[in-house]
């Protein structure tokens, strides 16, 4: 299954700022698996994502997704991305952000129904998003990326702030999600999440550290867990 | 771009309206009070009122609708919901004449409402047809929207993007002629006030209401603030862009 590169990124460098933040980065991504990438704050994990959704200003490289280039008119129907930030309308409700969003991407209305089941705010499906807590909030932007069951989906730390039980029934849906084809990135600077990805990326300062599915890095570091490894590799490049 | 992505862009923003129903009520009540206010601020000179009233019916539009797509189009700036969108297979085309299309549905309500009062309740003299003052309304209505539009690209908060209604409205607010004929201005003001497109709104509305002619010099003014519109509403496209720095 993880036979395929759905996501091929080589020699990508971005400015941000005045900043080179992403230096020179060359990555391949798997189709049909859950990959996370992580790394600590300001590592560059943001604009990696933004690269690969085609909305960043690119100063060099190329990022290719499904074969297309990022950001081609085609990949709109194909990608879906959810940012940091919920990405929605604070004075609609859960339901009227779903339809519009449903009806931009031209899906049937029903999927509105099971996005708003698959995130769990059924019983908040009519009230207005700016009266939610922050993380139903971003679980309506989690929702609108869902409705048009695209075949990658680009998740910024997707579970902060999410009640434990929640979080791992999102995760459940992400794995459901990459069994049926599906290619799901997703950002976390908790390493706990580390070990429920099929395959991983560790980042620091704009590099990939590391590449490998979770117990392929502990073995390799010989760390008891995946903090140890990350802590292993990062120091082995500083001193290499 | 498709009939279907503008029309349920228009359906969210008028949505959003609904749920704000303080701002729906400012944007309908505040003109024909305004109105009402001067009609008694002029009391007794019946000739001034009748002079700036009607074209007032016409500019009020252009006031709020510049006003709330600055504020509404910095929110899908700074809220993240442009970026989404522009992820997505919407046109650029599709939220611009989505805004459009709810902004001028509002306008409509807003204009015939204060119509309705200024040459209904308050004694209002109009020399041409009402419904022209109301067309002339949309029309500012639109070109305020795309205008809104255009400039919310230049505001990084809320309280900047509030600030360009005084120094962007009342400056041609001043030139257009609505307190002083143009022509009496100082000479370089009556040249700037020519490349201002609020001077043939207003020229339009004093001919429509003061004159009463659909004469070619009106039709000509309607052509100026159509091309401005099309022009201030291809330059906020170029403010949507799919990549960002």
């Amino acid at each position: 299954m993880l036979n395929s590169t759905a996501i091929s990124i080589s020699g990508l460098s971005v400015r941000r700022g005045g900043s080179l933040v992403l230096p020179d980065l060359s990555l391949a991504i798997a189709a049909g698996a859950v990959t996370g990438l992580l790394g600590p704050s300001g590592s560059g994990k943001t604009t990696l994502m933004r690269a690969i959704v085609g909305v960043q200003q690119v100063e060099a490289g190329t990022v290719t997704v499904l074969g297309e280039s990022a950001g081609a008119p085609v990949l709109r129907h194909r990608v879906g991305y959810v940012t940091q930030a919920p990405s929605v309308y604070g004075d609609l409700t859960v339901r009227e952000n779903l339809r519009y969003f449903a009806s931009v991407l031209g899906v049937a209305p029903g999927r509105v129904e099971s996005a708003i089941a698959t995130v769990d705010l059924g019983p908040h499906a009519g009230q207005l998003v700016r009266t939610l807590s922050g993380g139903e909030t971003s679980r309506v932007s989690l929702a609108a990326a869902l409705l048009g069951e695209p075949d990658v989906l680009v998740l910024d730390e997707p579970t902060v702030g999410l009640d434990p039980v929640l979080r791992r029934d999102l995760w459940e849906t992400f794995h459901r999600l990459a069994e049926t084809g599906t290619t799901l990135l997703v950002s976390s600077h908790v390493m706990d999440e580390a070990e429920r990805c099929d395959e991983l990326v560790l980042m620091r300062e704009g590099r990939v550290v590391a590449t490998g599915p979770p117990g392929a890095l502990l073995e390799r570091t010989g760390a008891r867990d995946l903090e140890g490894a990350f802590l292993a590799l990062a120091e082995a490049r500083e001193t290499s | 771009m498709s009939p279907r992505i503008t029309l349920a862009t228009a359906a969210r923003v008028l949505r959003q309206l609904r749920h704000d129903r303080r701002t729906l009520a400012l944007v309908l009540v505040v003109p024909p009070v305004l109105l009402t206010l001067f009609r008694y601020v002029f009391d007794g000179q019946e000739a001034t009122f009748d002079r700036v009233g009607g074209p007032l019916v016409g500019l009020f539009p252009f006031i709020s609708m510049f006003l709330v797509t600055s504020i509404a189009m910095l929110r899908e700036r700074t809220g993240g919901t442009l970026e989404r969108l522009m992820s997505m297979p919407l046109g650029k085309l599709d939220l611009l004449l989505g805004y459009a299309l709810a902004f001028a549905l509002l306008a409509t309500v807003q204009a015939t409402l204060t119509a309705g009062v200024a040459f209904g309740l308050l004694g209002l003299d109009t020399a041409g047809p009402v419904w022209l003052v109301v067309v002339l309304a949309v029309g500012n209505a639109l070109l305020g929207m795309a205008l809104g539009l255009f400039l919310s690209a230049f505001a990084s908060t809320e309280f900047q993007a509030v600030q360009f209604m005084p120094a962007v409205v009342i400056p041609q607010l001043l030139l257009g002629g609505l307190l002083v004929p143009r022509e009496r201005m100082a000479e370089v003001l009556e040249w700037a006030s020519a490349v201002l497109p609020l001077t043939y709104a207003y020229d339009a509305l004093e001919r429509a209401t003061q004159i009463g002619d659909l004469d070619a010099e009106l039709w000509l003014d309607v052509a100026v603030l159509s091309g401005s519109i099309a022009l201030a509403l291809a330059l906020g496209a170029l403010t949507l862009s799919r990549r960002t720095p």
